[in-house]
């Protein structure tokens, strides 16, 4: 398998006027060619901040102050501001969360399409706008051609939200990011946009690094998923092995705080507690304090990743030889067991899951 | 479009009528009368006078004779400045007045916005704080000190440009300059406060991910949208400026007409008041229209349409 993006050791810090906050500490992964990898995790996790260093557009008073991305032999940490601009909205491209406000509402929808055409190519005008109306029909605009000249207002959310894309993959992008894509729209409407999404991936075969906090989405576009808490990446793997067989506590309470059809009680799950200040991260597991079933070496030194399989890894003493057994929520412990009973029955290739698109 | 400004228009005579009605019946209001020699006047000349310009009537009708000449074109004649025509009193000092306003809110709007975008861009830089200084300089020190300190530094020191003179355009470049200063600082103000806003919002970030370098993104997408809450000030700013600022002619010895309107309120020089409002009324309805109209232009949201309330 071919990694198209790879990111080591990132470290992102903020100034702020009380302190610097470590928003980003060690984070590491990478982007196979073809694949879905989800990027999941609570409000500021860390998620958007990861994403927007590998497009270049962090905040102002963010720095950088460690690790790589590496994308196609080029360490975009270290690419110039002209470089950047030459690999956004060509070869990586990004969707952002509100289709509401992510259009220029003083500027005809064909030209806003067209625009990253123009910007990197040496394409006509009228060959852009040609290029920018397939585009949007392809993303379903219906009846593109009479509606470049309007504006977004005159679009709904959810059809904003396919021009948003359409704009993103008017370049046919190697990399594309999308954050939190699904956030604002209505419930059917999402289901759509994952839908389109999973069809142009396979259409202009893009890479797609996909944000959210939403597990279901997740399951439906993913092929690996990386979980983020507070700051860091706590356990990944192919979609399947997050699912069904969870090993950080973390990603446990995430799931069990996501209703199934065979919740029954009246009461939805949520995990105890809040995130920690990223002005003083703790010095062990961030989550310890939310763990039950935290021990102490969580709270004074930080896990290291434990390999789970060849493509599972988590960050949990849980997974230490020498750590106590733990029984996981019951919730949990039925998904592993019919995880293992897949696995048995040969439904589920436990380790290279992850992989399948590239193997193909 | 054809429908709206038709329909724009009408209401507009019927704005300037209102005017010309209320203003009519306040001026009567106002104590004192036109002569301003009265105490010397006998009654029997007071009574002459009065025949002679139709004060002697009830004042409805006096209203009414006014409203038939104005249909006519007539604004009637001057009581104070020789017998004039007011007509005439006006289309020879408009003039001077409106070219100075025109060349200061050009001047004041243009450098206004771009000190602003700049600040907007730099923002929390030295340039956004050098920015600010004048725009706050600007705003609160009013046009004639500008006007003085520019004659004595530039006229009267340096002898750049004459001090005190109406001849052609070099004489009047100062009170365009010392006119335009507080348009200047609204404007730039208005355009950095919002500029910011518009620079902090989804549709910029999702231009420079495109690949837009900073200066295409303000270029292509920042400055427009900036732009719209800007144009609302700069009508009601322009009207004021167009008539006059009458200190800033007084110091210039422009020959305008804000000096004029002053003197004719003092005097009770009704037919020169009546004119004058219904000019300066007559120009803010008339930019109104006209910012409303590019309102459109800029901002496709509220383009207008003939049918009220569909947009």
């Amino acid at each position: 398998m071919e990694k198209i993006l790879d990111v080591k050791d990132l470290q992102i810090n903020f100034d702020t006027f009380a302190g610097q906050v470590k928003a980003i500490r060690n984070v590491s992964f990478h982007l196979n060619k073809g694949e879905t990898l989800a990027i999941v995790g609570e409000s500021g996790s860390g998620k958007s901040v990861t994403v927007r260093s590998i497009m270049g557009l962090l905040a102002n008073n963010a720095h950088v102050d460690n690790g790589s991305i590496d994308f196609k032999g080029k360490d975009l940490l270290k690419a110039s501001p002209r470089e950047l601009e030459s690999i956004r909205g060509n070869d990586i491209s990004m969707i952002f969360q509100d289709p509401m406000t992510s259009l220029d509402p003083t500027m005809p929808i064909g030209k806003q399409v067209a625009e990253p055409l123009l910007i990197h190519g040496s394409m006509s005008k009228k060959k852009a706008m040609a290029r920018a109306e397939e585009v949007l029909e392809l993303v379903g605009i219906t009846n593109a051609k009479n509606r470049m000249k309007d504006y977004p207002h005159q679009f709904s959310g959810g059809q904003r939200q396919r021009i948003v894309i359409a704009i993103s993959i008017v370049n046919y992008p190697e990399v594309l990011i999308a954050d939190e894509p699904t956030t604002a729209l209505d419930v059917t409407i999402q289901a759509q946009i994952i839908d389109l999404m999973k069809e142009l991936q396979n259409k202009i075969e893009t890479s797609i690094i996909f944000i959210t906090h939403d597990l279901g989405v997740v399951a439906g576009i993913a092929d690996r998923v990386a979980v983020m808490y507070a700051g860091k990446i706590i356990e990944y793997g192919s979609v399947d092995e997050i699912f069904y067989n969870p090993q950080h506590p973390y990603t446990w309470g995430l799931l069990n705080s996501m209703p199934t059809l065979d919740t029954s009680s009246d009461r939805l799950y949520a995990i105890p507690g809040t995130p920690p200040n990223l002005l003083n991260p703790p010095a062990g597991d961030a989550f310890a304090p939310r763990n039950p079933y935290a021990m102490e070496i969580d709270y004074e030194q930080m896990p290291p990743f434990y390999k789970v399989t060849d493509t599972h890894y988590a960050a949990t003493w849980l997974l230490d030889p020498n750590a106590p057994k733990v029984e996981p929520p019951a919730a949990i412990k039925k998904r592993q067991e019919e995880y293992h009973q897949l696995v048995a029955e040969g439904k589920i290739q436990s380790s290279v899951k992850g992989g399948a698109k590239d193997g193909e | 479009m054809g429908k709206y400004i038709l329909k724009r228009i009408g209401y507009m005579i019927l704005t300037l009528f209102i005017i010309a009605t209320a203003t009519f019946f306040l001026m009567k209001l106002m104590p004192g009368s036109p002569y301003a020699n009265q105490a010397k006047m006998s009654a029997e000349q007071i009574k002459i006078m009065n025949q002679q310009y139709g004060l002697d009537k009830p004042v409805f009708q006096q209203y009414l004779i006014y409203l038939v000449g104005l249909l006519h074109g007539d604004f009637g004649t001057s009581f104070q400045f020789n017998n004039q025509p007011v007509s005439y009193l006006i289309s020879s000092r408009i003039g001077p007045s409106m070219q100075i306003g025109v060349q200061a809110i050009i001047l004041g709007t243009v450098l206004g916005i771009l000190l602003g975008a700049i600040a907007a861009i730099r923002k929390n830089s030295w340039v956004d704080t050098v920015a600010t200084f004048f725009a706050i300089l600007g705003r609160s020190i009013p046009n004639f000190v500008f006007a003085v300190l520019l004659q004595f530094f530039l006229a009267f020191k340096l002898k750049i440009f004459p001090i005190a003179l109406w001849d052609g355009f070099s004489s009047s470049i100062l009170p365009t300059i010392a006119l335009a200063m507080a348009p200047l600082a609204t404007t730039a103000r208005f355009m950095r406060t919002e500029m910011v806003d518009v620079l902090n919002s989804d549709y910029i970030e999702l231009a420079r991910a495109k690949g837009n370098t900073p200066w295409q993104t303000v270029a292509k997408h920042a400055l427009r949208n900036s732009l719209i809450p800007v144009i609302t000030i700069i009508g009601p700013m322009a009207v004021d400026l167009m008539v006059g600022s009458m200190v800033v002619e007084n110091i210039f010895s422009i020959p305008g007409i804000g000096d004029q309107f002053v003197k004719s309120i003092t005097t009770n020089d009704y037919p020169t008041i009546m004119g004058l409002t219904l000019l300066y009324s007559f120009m803010l309805i008339v930019v109104i229209l006209v910012v409303d109209i590019l309102y459109g232009f800029i901002d496709p949201r509220i383009r207008l349409s003939g049918n009220e309330g569909s947009n």
